[in-house]
């Protein structure tokens, strides 16, 4: 449905640029990916950071708004691509490099590359293992990835683990002979 | 419209004001009990990992907020940040009805005997401030018990062989040990250590009309959901107000301490909940906001005999500001440790207190408190990757297997560890606001390096299959152990109030915080505070012979 009234807008967040956002969103991704459990894009840490930038990190938005372009500028002449569309290996290797501070120094004159990315690590993890209120961690899928009931109900969540359900064997065929005890 | 005259002012409604704010009200005398702060409950930010007292990156669960308040922190390449409440390198202290007593970890430790006389068993320390209190463990033990009674403490009272001796047992049975705690107790025995159940300010039965702790994993750093957690703000506070002579004014910023002409304290000048500049009057004051805050408020209070600020003549206001380098170690182990069983810190030794080979002082080594999930991520050993894979896979296979043990050194007092006021800043009411600097004492590192060796010595007996340490002691100190910067002493050079925490030069004006400290224990500090709130509210009121205070 077209909504005139919003057609004005050209980006759904409210500090990020839609492209600033794709570069956010890769990085967060990069810091924490998705494997047997979800990854940063799944627990909407962008829309954590997003959110913060306009409340209590508003201090922050400089550094982002000059940090970006130079994640960018730094894919654009080691790789002659967007930092987002760099195959998934390969943003893993930049993003030691900017750790360490081998990215190209010209071009982080302003934020410092191990600065910011600091900042975004720690961003990152705050939208991941923080309350969901704040916009990201969504359904707690975090605590329920390190087996941390919420709410708190001491004891009783089992999180699919046979093991915790059963009395371990104590010895080699004990199960075998428990399976066939009388109930 | 005018304030009406009160008998006493109380600054700060933390562990030290609240407590002298009941015994005064309870006494008879009309009190005003000011909080910059107010009432917090478990419902204002629950279990929110992100606005907590352990980890205030959205912000402080407990105030102060970021939008009023500020400081200057000059760090150890001399360069001054101003720094926010948010921020680390603050030393905030909660500001709410109870301070940090609403939502702290509660440890309930009596100072040991030696810790009033280090100077006397160490001896002259170069560059160190170090001196015996003016008053000993068995001066503070009457009020010690008071606290354990009227606040309310869980422990086992004859546990711990390094205590010092004691009237009466803890009102409450101690709390049982969690899985951690338990492989800690056990592996400190089996080194010749003594370890014991650590003293608490929670309920581990019901006491005082509230009921029993139900061991949340969320409790330092957060309010209690049920009450069970024991601070100023659910005893001795409503039972001040219940006397029906203290009212208690929150949301109220004190900027100044109202000297008159022959040097005595007539009132406060405050702003109230609506920002409004008002004068409080009052027969005695007593400042109890905490040793940053406390110093602030001291040195912003000048007048013609106090041109430096008030009791501030011998410059020793705002000096030798400690708190505790905290330090330990941490291991991996095989099986899981963690249990759920909140809050985690549970058992402890003070073997190595004191009587340590070649060491000034030492601390108490305890397990932790639960570390939440963001907090956890942080916690790596030493050249572990950060972020990635491997960033996600320690979060879900280590977090329930690792075992911690650190605790709070006795940090060497120095007195360019300080608050001044800073020249230019101010706060958004136009109050100057502080300037924090200096560092810690040297040696403190060396003390730390011992305990961490200490600590990890015991988690390895404990099965830990690799072990690191956590080694503290270094840059600025303060924090929310924050003392010594308004010291108790007799002579008037050296120090800032006599033994009752009367300022020396102004007897109607006290200070009954952690300021007074002359130096911070090997251990929390927050049950001293309070026995320090009984001590000098006792006196006033032992004292007081209406309307005159002498």
């Amino acid at each position: 449905m077209f909504i005139p009234a919003c057609s004005g807008y050209d980006s759904v967040w409210r500090f990020f640029t839609e492209l600033e956002a794709k570069t956010v969103i890769a990085f967060a991704e990069q810091i924490i990916p998705a494997d047997k459990d979800p990854g940063a894009t799944d627990v909407n840490v962008i829309n954590f950071i997003d959110k913060q930038l306009v409340g209590p990190y508003t201090r922050f938005q400089e550094m982002y708004r000059k940090g970006i372009p130079a994640i960018e500028n730094s894919a654009q002449k080691l790789f002659q691509k967007a930092f987002y569309d760099i195959e998934f290996a390969v943003q893993t290797e930049f993003m030691i490099k900017m750790e360490k501070g081998e990215l190209p120094e010209e071009l982080w004159k302003e934020t410092g590359q191990t600065n910011f990315f600091r900042l975004m690590l720690d961003h990152t993890m705050q939208g991941f293992y923080g309350s969901p209120r704040h916009g990201g961690n969504v359904n707690y899928v975090s605590y329920k990835m390190m087996k941390l009931d919420y709410p708190h109900v001491m004891g009783q969540n089992r999180y699919e683990s046979k093991c915790a359900q059963q009395p371990l064997p104590t010895s080699p065929g004990e199960e075998q002979k428990r399976e066939n005890a009388p109930v | 419209m005018k304030n009406k005259h009160v008998n006493a002012i109380v600054v700060g409604a933390g562990a030290g004001g609240g407590i002298v704010a009941k015994e005064l009200a309870v006494a008879g005398l009309s009190v005003v009990l000011f909080e910059r702060g107010g009432w917090a409950t478990y419902n204002d930010h629950d279990d929110d990992e992100l606005i907590s007292q352990r980890t205030t990156v959205l912000g402080n669960a407990f105030g102060p907020d970021d939008k009023r308040h500020r400081r200057v922190v000059v760090y150890g390449d001399g360069s001054p940040r101003i720094v926010l409440p948010s921020e680390g390198g603050y030393s905030n202290n909660a500001a709410c009805v109870g301070s940090g007593t609403v939502s702290y970890g509660a440890m309930a430790w009596r100072f040991m005997e030696q810790d009033f006389k280090l100077k006397t068993i160490y001896g002259q320390v170069e560059g160190s401030t170090l001196e015996d209190w003016p008053i000993s463990y068995s001066d503070l033990e009457p009020c010690y018990e008071k606290a354990e009674w009227e606040i309310g403490v869980s422990g086992e009272h004859n546990a711990n062989p390094f205590f010092a001796p004691r009237k009466k047992p803890y009102p409450m049975p101690p709390f049982s040990l969690n899985r951690e705690g338990q492989l800690l107790y056990d592996a400190s025995k089996r080194l010749g250590l003594h370890p014991f159940p650590i003293p608490m300010l929670r309920n581990s039965i019901r006491y005082n009309g509230r009921p029993a702790c139900y061991r949340m994993r969320s409790c330092v750093g957060f309010a209690c959901p049920v009450n069970a957690k024991c601070g100023t703000h659910n005893t001795v506070i409503p039972t001040a107000i219940k006397s029906g002579n203290c009212e208690l004014r929150t949301h109220c910023q004190v900027a100044e301490i109202v000297l008159d002409e022959k040097g005595r304290a007539t009132g406060v000048k405050y702003f109230d909940e609506n920002n409004k500049g008002q004068v409080q009057t009052a027969d005695i004051v007593v400042i109890s906001a905490a040793a940053v805050e406390t110093a602030r408020l001291l040195l912003n209070s000048k007048s013609k005999l106090f041109p430096k600020g008030a009791g501030n003549n011998n410059d020793w206001v705002g000096r030798n500001l400690q708190g505790h380098a905290y330090t330990g170690a941490l291991g991996l182990m095989k099986d899981e440790v963690y249990d759920d069983v909140g809050p985690g810190a549970c058992m402890a030794v003070s073997d190595f207190n004191h009587g340590n080979p070649g060491i000034i002082g030492g601390g108490a080594l305890c397990n932790e408190f639960t570390a939440m999930p963001y907090l956890f991520s942080k916690m790596r050993p030493p050249g572990a990757k950060q972020w990635g894979i491997e960033h996600k896979e320690y979060q879900r296979s280590m977090f329930k297997r690792v075992i911690r043990l650190h605790g709070p050194f006795q940090e060497i007092p120095n007195f360019e560890a300080r608050v001044t006021i800073d020249p230019e800043v101010k706060d958004d009411w136009g109050i100057p606001t502080v300037r924090l600097s200096g560092s810690r004492h040297e040696y403190d590192r060396i003390g730390c390096q011992f305990m961490s060796d200490r600590a990890e010595e015991i988690l390895k007996e404990a099965g830990a299959y690799f072990t690191w340490q956590s080694v503290g002691g270094r840059g600025l100190s303060g924090g929310q152990h924050q003392a010594g910067t308004a010291r108790m002493g007799n002579d008037p050079k050296t120090s800032v109030t006599n033994k009752f925490g009367q300022v020396h030069e102004i007897d109607n004006l006290f200070v009954a915080d952690g300021s007074l400290h002359v130096t911070n224990g090997g251990f929390n500090p927050a049950l001293t505070i309070m026995a320090l709130g009984y001590r000098v509210g006792d006196y006033i009121a032992k004292n007081w012979n209406g309307g005159k205070f002498k």
